[in-house]
This record gives structure tokens, C-alpha cells and sequence, in this order.
């Protein structure tokens, strides 16, 4: 039995001294997380005053202004794309830690500090690695046509299918790492127990173990899909300009065109709309396991 | 005044009263027991005595000083707890002398004082083990070494062999029981199991939802249970209900018993120990008639449950005792008069 | 899963993350000055000059320096937070971590672009330091998602023994609360730092067009003008990470502080 030191029969007066522990980075992230963003949503209903500045107004222009088609396309574009990079990596990233944390302690040890040390490639060197992996002179196809199953070497980039290989690419060690703790502490007698009742091994994967291990995966895919949506010079490197992302335009307007306010409304919908999702998913959750 | 003295503790967590009114003494060198089922606040009144929580009202007093206010580091007890929370990034040597490091003490005398500790709970030479060598009964002894150093005012002890199985456990009590004797500290304990407090204590303190149910040294607490609750849960009991008839005279369905204790005329509770009641094949005073519906043979003892016109009966008799008792057998409880108690 | 299906999935993974990896390095140990691959001529050429250009050993310096203090003012922040959390229960103090966790779970360019505005409306929008801050802020999710582990590692019972014994809070914290979370502290910081390293768009946002960091002299390098030297810079750093995390991992558990179980249990 174990006592929570938290817990209430733990102190339940709070030594002045250490109110400070908490209050100083609150205040810190405050200041400089929570204002910044509240600055920000402001801002976004300000008019943009030409030569890059803006004036304090409340209008709501900005937001109007992407009610056009080709923002709607552009947003629509950003969350299938992003959704589809989440279901992707997931996909494989669900059974390869499993069997990974079925595996021994140092196969163990040796991938974790292997995918460790490729979250350190920085987004542009991955759209380089790729562009020149699918690039016609020195690409795979050069491969496959030696193998004999092309005939002529081609570029596979720029295109949709490249730009979702590097984003699958990227975002496979963070599904990973964030599904490792709960894989690893999974109970091995639950599969066991399935086995013995005369389950095949993959029935056992499907119908026991992935559901079991349902509110990490959802979890993991809403945390690759914000993640994703993130994704700024990916779609430049390898993608069309059909291909680019909400934060490419974001990014665009705030920089190259100097018009911040329209860009905080484009980045404050953007996160609007992604905890919205968000909520959705995780609401549909908690009702499905209530049902159950 | 020299002991620990409680006095009117309270703690209430919200709206829940955990402990009400609690007072008791403790003498000097004794060893206490508190003892209750789960959720009863014995755990509770412990930390309230070591510090480690403060009372909602009430006093802590030992040797005549009063140490309500006084935080749990400053007390001087010495405490073993029930995950026995020895440090995993310290060997046995560096966990023992933890107390003596923190002070300042020098290595040599650290060294010195760990070797007395080890020896006194009889693990010599270990110091320089990590604890995850350690097995659960070893683990245990370095505990208490670690509690026990620099001596303290008072030793304290939380359900400190829940983790263990029963041979090792039995053994352990009886070498607590023995170490704490030698070194005359006085000792709190709490525990869930009664077995144990008889073993170990010299006063049992039996509590039951944040009360004291009963104080006394444990064959007086068996023998002489003050209620329902104290006859239950100490050893096995039969209770019955029956009506005092005055002057000593208690009616048990179709008997009429004279028992020990006067209680005045109205509804009364019997206990009954299992090893007062007797089996007969033949109809006697004091006996009433039933028939057996299981039987356990213990070893040394046979168990037999009889259903009687009051009730079920259980009786333990000593396997010498050469009963062929089978289930569905007809046959007498005779209920020794002087083994009752008379519980209101 | 039978075990050579096993293992075609397994090397099939490690082909996958390896492919581009392979191609960075053999670009970076091309002997001249052609981004081609497969290389033709072995050098370290490329290697050397990432530490003579003088460009491109200031990017680098710069990336250092910002991803150390970026990741000290991580921990500094995500530390005490997740220490408060343990020692205390105030249902009030999950809000400072949801407030700490919020960073790094929104899209990266919503908070690089809050940031802009901020430093730009508080007149600093350019001054070096500013990265820091930001950094620092943006990547706090990490050491206290890790130190937090770390406190739930701790058997609740091991402070109060350590007070039983003598032991004021200042005493606690020095020999039994710090020896314990350590490892996990240094993961955090392993973490903001690798990732600051490597951070792109926070950097642009704010001190783009004062300090070149090695992201954004890499990507200006793959727009403008095409040189190996971001190949080993790149080859670089997956070296250093392999070293920090190698040493976490020899240390130390490093199954234990990503969140399994520890090794004897």
C-alpha cells in the first residue's frame, strides 16, 4: 500500500518559501507564453497599416479575408495532410514499438539511441536527404532500374508522395518515443491470456492488444497531427505550391508581406480549429469507452 | 511525567474524521501495539507521533515536553516504514548512516556505528551491498539498523512486515520483540494483524474507525474483550445474543447460564471462545443441542461448526481429543460458564 | 510474429531512417565540390571546412551556445514546477503545467509567430538574447515532462524516512531528492538541447536576419547557394546526439527515462 506524499494527509499547509517554486516559472511563462498569445489573438483584429505595422482596431477583416476559396483550400489541405502523416507513422509506429518492447533490454537501448539521434536532423537537412534519395540522377529509381523493374530513372520530387514520405519521416521517432512508456509497461500476460483461449498471434495483436492500448494510440495520432500541421519547410523542399501548408502562408504574411495581423488570424485559426479536433477526438473517445 | 503521552488527538481530513479524541500513555521501554483493520487510523495516529502530519487538535507529549509544533526532522525518532523506503542510490553502509552523515559525524565513527548496527540486528558485514541485493528479510533488518541509530527517543513502526511471507515474518517479530527488550526503547507498532500484536506488544491499543476500542496487554484484551468489536476481532469469538435476567443469570435461547460479571436485566451480547465450547453426545446443563455442518482438521486442533437453535456455534477442540465428529452428526455444545463474557 | 517477418520489419524500419542519413553523409564526404551522390572520392574535407569557413564555425558556435542556454532556462523553469507538483497537492498547480506543456503542443509556427509580435511590440525583436528566452520557453514541455517522470519514480515514503531521520527540506532536496531525479533532469536537458540545436522556425521569427544560426544558415545554403558543408554540419550533429544520448544510456537507464520500467524489476 502506498501513501501519495501529496495526498491530503500530506502537509496541508504550504510553506510560504516554496510558493516560489511555482509562482516564479508561472510568472515567467506567463509573461512570455500566455501574454504573447493573448497579444497575439489581439492583434489579429487589427488593421494592417501598409509598410508593415498595424493599428489597434477591433475589425474582423483578417478573418473574412480567409473565407475565400483559396485559403479554405490551403486549411483544408494543411489538416488532410496533417491527418494523414498521423495515421501514417502511427500505423507503423504502433507495431514497431510493440515488438520492440518485447525485445531485449540492449536491442532496446541501441534503436532508442538511434532514434534519438535522428530527432536531431533538422527539417532541412531531412528535405534535402529526400529530395536527393527521390531525385532523378542519384534517387532509389536509379536503383530500381538497375534491378530491372524500370526503365528510366525519374524524380519523384516535387510532389505529394515525396513531401508525405519526409513528413512519415520525421514525425516516426516523436510517434515512437511518446508511445515507448505505455507499450513498454503493457502487461504481457494480457496477450498470454488471449493465446491461451486460442487466439492466433495476429488476432491477438488486433483484437486484444491494440485495443487495449486504445487512449495511447489516439493520444499519440492527435500529437503527430498537431505536430504535423506544423510542418513549414517540408512542403517548400519537396512539395508544389499546390502543396503548401497554412504555416507556409503564415509565415509568408508575416515576413515577406508584413501584414502580422493577418497572419495571427490565420495562426490563431489554425489552433482554434486544431483543439477543436482535438476536443472532438478525445470527446469520442471517453464516449465510446463509457459505452463499453 | 516520563512516557509518550497522547491527549485528545483529532485529525479530520475535510470533512472526514480520521481519529477522535484519542488518549493514551505509554511507560518508558514499553512496546505498544496499535492494531485495527484497514482504514481504522492507526497509520494515521502514527504519523500524527512521529510529526510527519499535524493534529487537527490534541497533544503529543513525551518525557514531559510537548512536541506538537515540533517538525518531523527535529523529534529524534527513530521509523520504519511500510515500503520500508530504504534509498536506492545508497548502499546498506551509506542508508544506516544517514542520520550520523547529515550531522557531520566523522567516517570513522559512521563506519563504527554501522558495524554496531548490523550487529545488533544480526547481518554482519553487508555494509558495502546495494540494496537491490538485498533479500525482503535482510531488507527489513537494514531498516530497522537505520532507524535505530544515533538512538532514538522513540521507535516507530508502520505494518513493517506486510511484505513478508509467514515463516519469515513469525521469526522477525519474535527478534524485534527480543532486540527491543535488550535496548529498552519505547516502541509503537502498528499492524493489522492480531497474531502479531499478541506476539509482540505489552499494551495493545485495538481502534476501530478513529477510536480507541480498547487499552490493555493482550491476554487481558482476549480474555476480557470490553465489546462486540474487540471480542471479533481478536482471535476467533462466538457471539451470541441472549437476555440478562439479573443477578448474574443470562438466558441464551432455551439455556440459562450462570456467567461471570453482573450486567442489569435487558438485551445483552455472549462471547464465547471457540476452545470454551465442548462437545458431548450427551444433553447436560449449559448444553445445547445441534448438528455439525463442517468440520476442519487443523493439525493439532479440529475446528467443528454446530448449528443451534441461537445461532451457529464454533467450537476448536484439541485433535487428541478422539472425536469422529462428521457432518450432519447430532451432538451438544456445552458452554463453559466462566469463559463468557458479557458484552452489552 | 514469426521471427524473420519480425525482422524484415525491423530492417525494413531501420533502411527507412537510415536512407537519409546514408545520403547526408556520403554527400559530406565528397571529395569536391559536387553535391552528388553516391560520392565519388572519400574526404573529410567537408568536415575541416566546417570549422574553418568562418560563416559557418560562427553558425555552429551559435547554435551551441543558444541550445545550452536555451536548455538551462528549460530546466530552471520545468524543474521547480514539477518539484511543486510532487511535494505539494494543489489541484491549482496543474494549471502551471498545462501552461508548461502548451508550448511545444501547439503548431510551431503559431508560437514562433506570437513570439515575433511579442519582442517586436516590447522593441527587442532581433536582440540575440531574444532567442534564448524563446527557446527556452518554447522547449519546457520537455524537461518537465521528463523530470515529472522522474518525481513519480520516487516511492513517496523515501522523503519522509529522510526527514524521520534528521533531515531539514534543504538537507532532503541535497542528498536524496536531486540524486534521485538527476538522471532525469539530464535527460530534459539532453532533449531541449538537441532540439533547440536543430530548431528552425522559432529562430527565424526572432532573430532571423541578426544571428545565423546553422537551420537557417543551412536552409539559405540549400536556396542560395549549394554547399556540403551543411552536409557535415548535419552529419555533425546526429554525432553529437548519438554521444549525448550514448552516454545517457551508458550511465544510466535510458529505457527508465523514456518511461519503462527499470531494469532489475
Amino acid at each position: 500500500m502506498r501513501r501519495n506524499a501529496g495526498d491530503a494527509r500530506g502537509a496541508a499547509v504550504i510553506p510560504t518559501r516554496h510558493y516560489a517554486a511555482i509562482l516564479v516559472p508561472a510568472a515567467a511563462l506567463i509573461l512570455l507564453f500566455a501574454v504573447p498569445f493573448a497579444n497575439m489573438v489581439a492583434i489579429s483584429f487589427f488593421r494592417p497599416v501598409p509598410g508593415g505595422f498595424y493599428e489597434p482596431a477591433f475589425i474582423l477583416d483578417n478573418y473574412r479575408r480567409f473565407l475565400t476559396s483559396f485559403f479554405t483550400h490551403v486549411l483544408g489541405f494543411s489538416f488532410f495532410l496533417a491527418a494523414l502523416v498521423a495515421v501514417c507513422s502511427v500505423s507503423i509506429a504502433f507495431p514497431f514499438t510493440y515488438l520492440l518492447t518485447r525485445s531485449a533490454r540492449a536491442v532496446q537501448v541501441c534503436w532508442l539511441v538511434f532514434f534519438l539521434a535522428v530527432l536531431s536532423l533538422s527539417e532541412v537537412i531531412i528535405g534535402f536527404a529526400w529530395g536527393t534519395l527521390l531525385s532523378q540522377t542519384a534517387g532509389v529509381t536509379n536503383l530500381l532500374v538497375a534491378v530491372g523493374l524500370m526503365d528510366k530513372a525519374v524524380s519523384l520530387t516535387p510532389s505529394f508522395g515525396a513531401l508525405l514520405v519526409a513528413l512519415v519521416y520525421q514525425a516516426l521517432p516523436y510517434s515512437v518515443l511518446i508511445l515507448y512508456p505505455s507499450l513498454s509497461r503493457l502487461d504481457p500476460f494480457l496477450a498470454e491470456a488471449a493465446r491461451t483461449l486460442g487466439a492466433s498471434p495476429v488476432r491477438t495483436f488486433f483484437g486484444v492488444t491494440v485495443p487495449s492500448q486504445r487512449r495511447s494510440i489516439v493520444a499519440t495520432t492527435v500529437m503527430v497531427f498537431v505536430f504535423s500541421l506544423g510542418s513549414y519547410l517540408l512542403p517548400q523542399i519537396l512539395g508544389r505550391p499546390q502543396h503548401w501548408t497554412l504555416s507556409v502562408l503564415i509565415t509568408d504574411q508575416s515576413i515577406m508581406q508584413a501584414n502580422l495581423p493577418f497572419a495571427a488570424a490565420m495562426a490563431i485559426f489554425l489552433v482554434a480549429l486544431a483543439l477543436i479536433l482535438v476536443g472532438l477526438v478525445t470527446l469520442l473517445g471517453r464516449e465510446r469507452a463509457a459505452a463499453q | 511525567m516520563s512516557g509518550l503521552v497522547i491527549s485528545e488527538l483529532n485529525k479530520s481530513f475535510g470533512n472526514f474524521r480520521a481519529l477522535r479524541d484519542v488518549s493514551f500513555e505509554v511507560q518508558p521501554g514499553r512496546f505498544v501495539c496499535l492494531l485495527g483493520p484497514s482504514g481504522c487510523g492507526k497509520t494515521t495516529l502514527l504519523r500524527l507521533i512521529a510529526g510527519l502530519d499535524a493534529p487537527t487538535s490534541g497533544r503529543v507529549v513525551l518525557d514531559g515536553v510537548d512536541l506538537t509544533e515540533v517538525p518531523a526532522h527535529r523529534r529524534d525518532f527513530g521509523m520504519v516504514f511500510q515500503s520500508l523506503a530504504l534509498f536506492p542510490h545508497l548502499n546498506v553502509g551509506q542508508n544506516i548512516a544517514y542520520p550520523m552523515a547529515i550531522r557531520g559525524a566523522s567516517k570513522a565513527d559512521q563506519a563504527r556505528e554501522v558495524e554496531r548496527l548490523l550487529d545488533l540486528v544480526r547481518l554482519p558485514g553487508v555494509a558495502g551491498r546495494a540494496i537491490g541485493q538485498l533479500s525482503g528479510g535482510q531488507r527489513q533488518r537494514v531498516a530497522i539498523a537505520r532507524a535505530l541509530a544515533l538512538t532514538p527517543k522513540l521507535f516507530l513502526l508502520d505494518e513493517p512486515m506486510s511484505a513478508l511471507d509467514a515463516k519469515l515474518r513469525e521469526a522477525l517479530q519474535i527478534e524485534l520483540k527480543l532486540l527491543q527488550e535488550r535496548l529498552g526503547v519505547t516502541t509503537v507498532l502498528v499492524t493489522h494483524d492480531q497474531r502479531e500484536a499478541m506476539t509482540m506488544a505489552d499494551l495493545v491499543v485495538v481502534m476501530s474507525e478513529g477510536k480507541i476500542q480498547q487499552i490493555a496487554p493482550p491476554m487481558e484484551v482476549y480474555r476480557n474483550p470490553s465489546n462486540a468489536f474487540v471480542a471479533d476481532f481478536i482471535g476467533t469469538t462466538n457471539l451470541l445474543k441472549g437476555e440478562a435476567l439479573g443477578q448474574g443469570s443470562v438466558r441464551v435461547g432455551d439455556v440459562v447460564l450462570a456467567v461471570n460479571g453482573t450486567a442489569a436485566p435487558g438485551p445483552i451480547t455472549l462471547s464465547i471462545r471457540p476452545e470454551s465450547l465442548h462437545l458431548s453426545t450427551e444433553p447436560g446443563p449449559n448444553r445445547v443441542a445441534g448438528s455439525v455442518t463442517f468440520v476442519r482438521h487443523l493439525g493439532a486442533s479440529v475446528e467443528v461448526t454446530v448449528d443451534v437453535a441461537v445461532g451457529t456455534l464454533v467450537a476448536l477442540a484439541p485433535a487428541r481429543e478422539q472425536f469422529n465428529v462428521q457432518t450432519g452428526q447430532g451432538l451438544y455444545v456445552s458452554i463453559d460458564p466462566d469463559s463468557c463474557v458479557v458484552l452489552s | 510474429m514469426t521471427n524473420w517477418a519480425k525482422a524484415a520489419f525491423f530492417a525494413g524500419v531501420a533502411t527507412f531512417m537510415a536512407a537519409p542519413i546514408v545520403v547526408i553523409a556520403g554527400v559530406s564526404l565528397n571529395a569536391k565540390k559536387a553535391l552528388s551522390f553516391p560520392p565519388r572520392g572519400i574526404g573529410l574535407d567537408w568536415y575541416q571546412a566546417l570549422v574553418r569557413d568562418a560563416e559557418w564555425s560562427r553558425a555552429l558556435l551559435s547554435s551551441v551556445t543558444i541550445a545550452a542556454l536555451a536548455a538551462v532556462v528549460s530546466v530552471a523553469l520545468a524543474f521547480p514546477i514539477a518539484w511543486f507538483l510532487w511535494r505539494h497537492r494543489a489541484p491549482w498547480a496543474r494549471l502551471v503545467m498545462l501552461l508548461g506543456v502548451a508550448p511545444f503542443v501547439l503548431p510551431p509556427v503559431t508560437t514562433a509567430l506570437s513570439f515575433l509580435i511579442f519582442w517586436t511590440s516590447a522593441g527587442l525583436y532581433g536582440a540575440p538574447w531574444t532567442v534564448v528566452v524563446s527557446h527556452g520557453i518554447y522547449f519546457v514541455t520537455l524537461p518537465l515532462v521528463t523530470t515529472m517522470i522522474g518525481f513519480a519514480a520516487i516511492d513517496p515514503a523515501i522523503p519522509e524516512a529522510a526527514a524521520m531521520m534528521g533531515a531539514d527540506d534543504g538537507t532532503i532536496m541535497r542528498t536524496v531528492t536531486l540524486p534521485l531525479v538527476g538522471p532525469y533532469i539530464v535527460s530534459g536537458f539532453a532533449f531541449a538541447f538537441v532540439l533547440s540545436l536543430n530548431e528552425y522556425i522559432v529562430a527565424y521569427m526572432t532573430v532571423g536576419f541578426t544571428v545565423e544560426t546553422l537551420p537557417i544558415k543551412i536552409f539559405n545554403a540549400l536556396r542560395y547557394g549549394y554547399t556540403p558543408i551543411m552536409a557535415s554540419a548535419s552529419i555533425f550533429f546526429v554525432l553529437v546526439a548519438a554521444v549525448i544520448f550514448g552516454l545517457v544510456a551508458r550511465f544510466g537507464d535510458l529505457p527508465k527515462l523514456l518511461g519503462a520500467w527499470a531494469r532489475d524489476s
